[in-house]
């Protein structure tokens, strides 16, 4: 979904495992959908996680435990490796978070958070650790991620981090376009490339 | 003093954005039925047109039954994404070929066999596996449904520069040990994550020894390093298998492409921002122990002890193992043979070696899913079906099956099943499903003996 991004301050909800594949982000039997329905994938965010295989809530984990929540997820190394399903991605979108941090992305579903307006945010391990400690000693405590500066500040401890994102993407994200509105605005370009190449 | 893929990527760059990503122009696009729908409906809304519709080839291939394909497909909500894909290709002008079609398969079989995935090309789908093309001397790598949507609109995609990697694998490949096992244990080495952000090219003589098939298998798999696409420089082998295919050049247009193809190497001086070496000979049957595809092992050796993080724990307790055990002797429940990891004639031909003149054991479910119609073919031609017959196995239609389970092939909650495909991920293989990752080989072998066995044994 196409909007603003500007500076997030928020409670987050951690989720302390490294290699997190996006097999259990959104399982694949709800990827059959043709539609891009916000709040079904929502809803399946972590599913197999969330819910035991009868059905009933597995209260174990920290999406139902009622103490964490907020627009950001905080996440081990290694996030959204293996499949390139963009479902992931609005499954974390319409669950409602807008930035997920972790020390380290897998490349395709990085781009995919970020062709949904939702941020991933890459830290130091050092910083990843201090995050989840301070979570952990108090789940209320906050965290302001503010694109325009390229920054990402653990309220409790009072660190701050910068942030690496493109300063195209970045444009974009502040300013609510996509890359198809770039694309098909240049494609004199496009077409001058196939002619020389050929 | 380029490398093969600076090469590739710098004759397909239409511009760079200042600051910001490649421009870069993609000369074939695959879609399938699971990751395209939404990509067709933004454009729809935005009232877009595709800019070179010759350029994009679509089927389905993750909802397909593997039995009964003649049939309307019985699950409404599998029916409604294969047709939905059928009439976006229709209204959208694309090369589609449906269930049944003769030239049906998982897209990543099937790109190469038909001739439509060629050296020297940027090759992109809306799947993980599309690093598969990549054996062929291309640069391919796999996408979201949004960049799905920016080639359908423009046959281009914008997209950051991956730095390089170089994984040379020297030595002579020991008995039973085959391209799946190369794959497993580099990334029982460098870790599920140990090549993200980079473009891996393989080299050396264990891989230029690697038939076409072997070489898909390897390059299928970069992906569960971390890698965005793995490639292997075009030569012999790669034109000899192109050479009489359906949509490869014919004639003049055969000679001009080859002399082209014959420039793409790394040249002898090229850099790389990473290289790795790997000895062929270290190298046995590997098998996986874990949910990830990073957490395999020798079949000879044990679990290793845990790394100490919740992780590894977590994944030992949904496996049902023990640090330090050895899965020999273990007892399984199903096979899998196929997926675009494992499901090509070659494929076929080791597993039949094997089981020939054995039986299945009894209680093993096994199904054998053909990775396209050709390979299909190609099996009955051979009188594979027959071997596998007298040896207790029924060959099912093509499609990408127990994989990810999306059909009916769904690997029951607790089973144990070795799986020829890429993903041992909790429930990959359907809710609960324990997957065990191995070659087609040490799968024949676990089928003969319903146990975890070293396909040695019966070499």
């Amino acid at each position: 979904m196409k909007q603003k991004f500007d500076i997030i301050t928020s409670t987050c909800v951690p989720l302390p495992l490294e290699n997190v594949d996006t097999d259990q982000i959104i399982p694949a039997r709800f990827l059959k959908a043709t539609t891009r329905e916000e709040k079904f994938f929502g809803d399946n965010l972590f599913r197999d996680w969330r819910y035991h295989p009868d059905g009933s809530l597995n209260e174990d984990f920290v999406l139902n435990n009622p103490t964490y929540g907020g627009e950001i997820l905080v996440a081990g190394k290694n996030f959204g490796s293996g499949s390139s399903r963009e479902h992931a991605a609005w499954a974390i979108a319409g669950y409602g978070f807008r930035v997920v941090v972790s020390s380290f992305f897998a490349d395709i579903h990085k781009n995919n958070e970020l062709n949904n307006f939702v941020l991933p945010v890459v830290v130091s391990e050092g910083f990843l650790q201090e995050l989840f400690d301070s979570i952990d000693a108090n789940p209320q405590m906050l965290v302001e991620v503010n694109l325009p500066a390229q920054t990402i500040t653990n309220q409790a401890t009072g660190k701050s981090e910068h942030f690496e994102i493109n300063a195209y993407k970045k444009h974009c994200l502040m300013n609510g376009l996509d890359d198809i509105d770039f694309l098909v605005a240049n494609k004199d370009k496009i077409e001058a490339w196939e002619n020389a190449s050929r | 003093m380029n490398t093969l893929f600076d090469k590739i990527w710098d004759a397909h760059v239409v511009q760079q954005v200042e600051e910001g990503p490649t421009q870069l122009y993609i000369d074939r696009l695959y879609c399938h039925e699971v990751t395209s729908p939404q990509a067709f409906a933004g454009m729809r809304a935005r009232g877009l047109k595709c800019f070179r519709p010759d350029h994009i080839y679509c089927m389905p291939d993750h909802n397909t039954p593997t039995h009964d394909q003649d049939k309307p497909i019985e699950d409404p909500v599998s029916k409604a994404q294969v047709d939905t894909l059928a009439k976006n290709a229709e209204d959208f002008g694309l090369n589609h070929f449906g269930m049944m079609h003769p030239k049906n398969g998982i897209i990543h079989v099937v790109g190469p066999e038909r001739g439509l995935t060629l050296p020297g090309m940027t090759i992109v789908c809306g799947d993980s596996h599309t690093s598969t093309h990549g054996a062929m001397g291309a640069v391919a790598f796999g996408i979201g449904t949004s960049e799905v949507e920016m080639v359908l609109a423009s046959q281009c995609i914008l997209q950051a520069r991956p730095k390089t990697m170089r994984i040379t694998i020297e030595g002579e490949l020991g008995k039973g040990v085959t391209a799946k096992d190369m794959a497993l244990y580099m990334m029982s080495k460098m870790t599920t994550s140990g090549a993200t952000g980079y473009f891996v090219e393989y080299a050396g003589s264990a891989v230029r020894n690697l038939t076409m098939e072997g070489r898909l298998t390897l390059c299928n798999l970069s992906i569960e390093m971390g890698a965005r696409g793995g490639m292997v420089a075009p030569d012999e082998t790669t034109f000899e298998y192109i050479k009489g295919r359906e949509y490869a050049p014919k004639g003049e247009a055969w000679d001009k492409a080859l002399a082209y193809w014959k420039t793409l190497k790394s040249d002898d001086d090229a850099t790389f921002d990473k290289e790795v070496q790997f000895d062929a000979a270290d190298i046995q049957p590997m098998i996986t122990y874990g949910t990830n595809p990073g957490m395999g092992m020798g079949i000879t050796e044990q679990i290793p002890q845990t790394d100490g993080t919740a992780s590894f724990e977590k994944s030992l307790n949904y496996m049902g193992f023990q640090a330090g055990e050895s899965l020999i002797g273990k007892k399984i429940d199903y096979v899998f043979l196929g997926a675009c990891t494992n499901g090509r004639i070659e494929d076929f031909r080791a597993f039949a070696s094997l089981v020939k003149g054995r039986k299945k054991a009894d209680h093993v479910i096994a199904w054998l899913v053909p990775g396209s119609w050709m390979v299909d073919a190609q099996i009955r031609e051979e009188g594979l079906d027959k071997v596998l017959e007298e040896a207790g196995f029924a060959i099912r239609q093509p499609g990408c099956s127990a994989c990810l389970a999306m059909n009916d092939d769904k690997i029951p909650a607790g089973k144990y099943s070795v799986s020829t495909s890429n993903r041992n991920f909790e429930g990959r293989q359907g809710p609960g499903a324990r997957t065990l990752l191995a070659s087609p080989l040490t799968a024949a072998a676990a089928a003969i003996t319903g146990v975890i066995t070293d396909p040695r044994e019966f070499m």
